[in-house]
């Protein structure tokens, strides 16, 4: 079977249903920039691609800005968005398959931010990358059309990007989970993800209301069955 | 490759339900058997409570076709490790239903009281629970006394769990750590071994052909798969067997008999096609906490109605109401409480055609204790065809977890009215006063499903059929195809206990099969497996 190559990124990056597409590879976890996430400085800036991945995480789930001249971060909801719950870091995880790609994504998005910007003459800092420099409401704008008007392998594309931050978000994909919740990951916190046991393991002893909330339908077989 | 061709009597193609049962019956009739699974041997020690990316891929595999996306079990024990274990039988009317010619699609003679029996033995064994209110999880009793606000009716759902070791963790697609979940690795595949099956993990068969050893029909060949990288081939073999049962999965058989189709001569047309994914539909709703209180009249903790989300089995409750025979084709469906992880969490909408990304979304997401979902199982048209398959797998294996299948499927007019209208069965109950405000699921280009069907089904027919309604593949004696593949249509419940007792009626027929092709085996009845562990793998 021809794999295009657009295929295999999205495969390589994650499925349309936000389930991983992630090998587990023998390398450690390759978490190639320090600064990034809930760690990055006051007052710090990141370089250009990274920019830009912290823009396109901070489109999807908004967050509050880490520092004044924040570009990354549009400061669209409050409280710590993906960025904040390490959604660069777990692009760049090794297990998740996609580090390598993140180039060639990054360049397709500010290829689509610009386009977007020329059509609709909006002037763009030249400062700033391309996406980065679009207000919140364009760079939304221009998301919902990557993924929900474009078709096959490219919609899926831009969808599977798309996953890549819902999973550091909602599932803290490149930590021990225990570990997330304990140490108060960003996106965990928000959902109020239950702590776990000491073990590291999950048991909620206290599980249901204990009482009959429904009659059965009436012609359910002996052994609980629909008819 | 070593020189010498290994023989065994049986040979027996993934170690799911499908496989493992036809395993236990043949082995315990006295047949040498081999069982050959893809997949990686874990001990229950071994699953984790953990959504760091390289833990749960490894048992589950995530495979994305055109117009349908597939999550299912690598591993032994197949799905049946990664399943929620849900054990349902299928209601009567799902055995009458016919295609768009007329014609009946199950074989004449399989009815619910056919295989009742079967699913007598399958309940025995795991054994499947009854679960009282008590066991039913907050999320299960919130759509309980939802659907009787609404005039419902709504059942505990029967589970193959062990009530009383289970801990309600809600970890159960990492499989179970606490050895509660009946999955193969506790009954069936232990007592094969206990027979002498010899089960090979990390073995992917790909061809099976004629045998050249005097006295044996197929030779299968396999690969050896890397462990720590499924990608990767470590070397080869070949056994030759007087009978194969193939039970490497909806995703798996059609792709090795289409492979296969040179070596064997001819393979029936219908093998590759009429694909199911059962219908799944996923709803969700954002629940009142308020309303769930003054309403339903729920507390689970002084002040607090629900905010539950996350706590109990995946499956608790489940309305029959809509499993009505007298209801009209197409509005006929399963509605069941369940829960899925947060790695589905992108699917969500912030309102009924929202978004599902940017303020809104989070906004949702902070409320994520107060969500329930909702699987609609409805009557769909078996409308997915497998194409070319890849020169080796199931499919292209792109990541260790995740890959691309030639699978295509276009929902028709009328499985997509069937969702719409379970869609608003849902709404009708949720919104009902208020308790809640039903959510789109479906932020996604792909239908997902955990319980592909009906690539290489059983019927009457052989232009609609691949297989004998005794599971034989049409046209070769002794090959014989018992997974879910098999199963003929969505079943507007959850598969799984229906592929048991389809395998468990099967394997009468395979080991006469075995008999005929002079294998020393005893075809009266084998006892029922015991209960204990499977341990780790071998060596």
């Amino acid at each position: 079977m021809a794999l295009t190559r657009r295929q295999v990124l999205w495969l390589a990056a994650i499925g349309s249903a936000g389930v991983p597409a992630a090998a587990y590879a023998k390398t450690p976890a390759a978490h190639a920039r320090p600064r990034t996430g809930s760690g990055t400085p006051l007052g710090t800036t990141s370089d250009p691609p990274t920019m830009t991945l912290e823009a396109w995480a901070d489109t999807l789930i908004p967050g509050r800005k880490r520092y004044a001249d924040d570009y990354a971060i549009a400061g669209a909801a409050r409280g710590a968005g993906a960025v904040q719950a390490g959604a660069v870091d777990f692009m760049q995880f090794g297990p998740t398959g996609v580090s390598e790609s993140l180039p060639a994504f990054v360049t397709a998005l500010s290829a689509e931010a610009t386009s977007y910007a020329s059509s609709h003459r909006l002037m763009l800092d030249p400062t700033l990358p391309p996406f980065v420099a679009l207000r919140y409401h364009d760079r939304k704008t221009l998301v919902a059309s990557l993924t929900e008007q474009t078709s096959g392998d490219q919609q899926l594309l831009w969808f599977a990007f798309s996953g890549l931050v819902f999973l550091a978000y909602h599932t803290a994909g490149h930590l021990h989970t225990a570990h997330a919740v304990r140490s108060g990951h960003p996106g965990l916190k928000a959902l109020g993800f239950p702590k776990p046991d000491a073990d590291d393991l999950w048991r909620f002893p206290h599980f249901s209301y204990r009482r009959k909330l429904a009659h059965r339908h009436p012609k359910t077989t002996r052994t609980g069955q629909p008819a | 490759m070593s020189g010498a061709i290994e023989t065994t009597d049986v040979l027996v193609v993934g170690s799911g339900p499908g496989g493992s049962i036809p395993a236990y019956r043949l082995a315990a009739a006295g047949a040498k058997v081999v069982v050959l699974e893809r997949g990686p041997w874990l001990a229950t020690e071994e699953f984790t409570h953990d959504l760091r990316i390289d833990t749960y891929t490894r048992i589950v595999d995530y495979i994305t076709a055109n117009g349908v996306s597939v999550v299912a079990g690598n591993c032994v024990g197949g799905s049946s490790v990664v399943y929620f274990a849900g054990a349902l039988r299928t209601p009567s009317f799902v055995f009458n239903r016919r295609d768009t010619a007329g014609h009946r699609i199950w074989p004449k003679s399989m009815s619910r009281s056919a295989l009742d029996p079967w699913y007598d033995l399958v309940e025995h064994t795991l054994p499947v629970a009854q679960q009282s209110w008590d066991d039913v999880p907050f999320a299960g009793g919130v759509w309980a006394a939802a659907c009787h606000n609404a005039g419902h009716t709504c059942n505990p759902v029967p589970v193959a769990v062990d009530l009383a070791k289970c801990t309600n963790c809600n970890w159960m697609l990492n499989g179970c750590r606490f050895g509660a979940k009946r999955s193969m690795l506790l009954n069936y595949l232990p007592a094969a071994r206990a027979h002498g099956a010899d089960i090979r993990a990390l073995h992917e068969v790909q061809t099976i052909g004629p045998a050249t050893t005097s006295g044996y029909r197929y030779q299968v060949t396999y690969t050896n798969v890397d462990g720590s990288d499924y990608r990767v081939t470590t070397g080869g073999g070949v056994i030759e067997a007087k009978v194969v049962v193939l039970a490497a999965g909806a995703m798996a058989t059609p792709a090795i008999l289409q492979r296969s189709a040179p070596l064997l001569g001819k393979v029936p047309t219908a093998a590759g096609r009429y694909f199911s994914p059962n219908g799944d539909r996923v709803s969700m709703a954002l629940l009142d906490e308020k309303k769930l209180h003054h309403v339903l009249g729920l507390q689970r903790k002084p002040g607090v109605a629900y905010e539950a989300f996350p706590i109990g089995k995946p499956i608790g409750s489940m309305t029959y109401d809509f499993l009505d025979h007298r209801r009209s084709a197409g509005s006929r469906y399963g509605l069941q409480q369940i829960y899925f992880p947060t790695i589905t969490n992108i699917l969500p909408e912030s309102h009924a055609h929202g978004e599902w990304f940017g303020p809104a979304k989070k906004h949702l997401t902070d409320q994520w204790r107060s969500w329930l979902t909702v699987l609609a199982m409805v009557e769909d048209g078996n409308e997915g065809v497998f194409g070319t398959p890849p020169p080796t797998g199931a499919f292209t294996r792109i990541d260790a977890a995740a890959g691309l299948s030639s699978l295509s499927y276009r929902p028709t007019r009328a499985t997509r009215k069937a969702w719409a209208e379970s869609d608003a069965s849902i709404r009708k109950i949720i919104e009902k006063d208020g308790v809640g405000k039903h959510l789109g699921w479906t932020a996604t280009p792909n239908t997902l499903t955990a319980h592909p069907l009906s690539s290489c089904r059983i019927g009457d027919h052989a232009a609609t059929s691949a297989c004998t309604p005794d599971h034989q593949l049409r046209g070769h004696d002794g090959l014989f195809v018992t997974d879910g593949s098999s199963v003929p249509t969505s079943l507007c419940v959850n598969p799984s206990l229906t592929i048991a007792a389809l395998a468990e009626r099967a394997s009468r027929h395979v080991v006469k099969a075995a008999a005929k092709a002079g294998i020393k085996v005893h075809t009266g009845k084998t006892p029922p497996p015991g209960r204990g562990s499977l341990g780790r793998a071998p060596g």
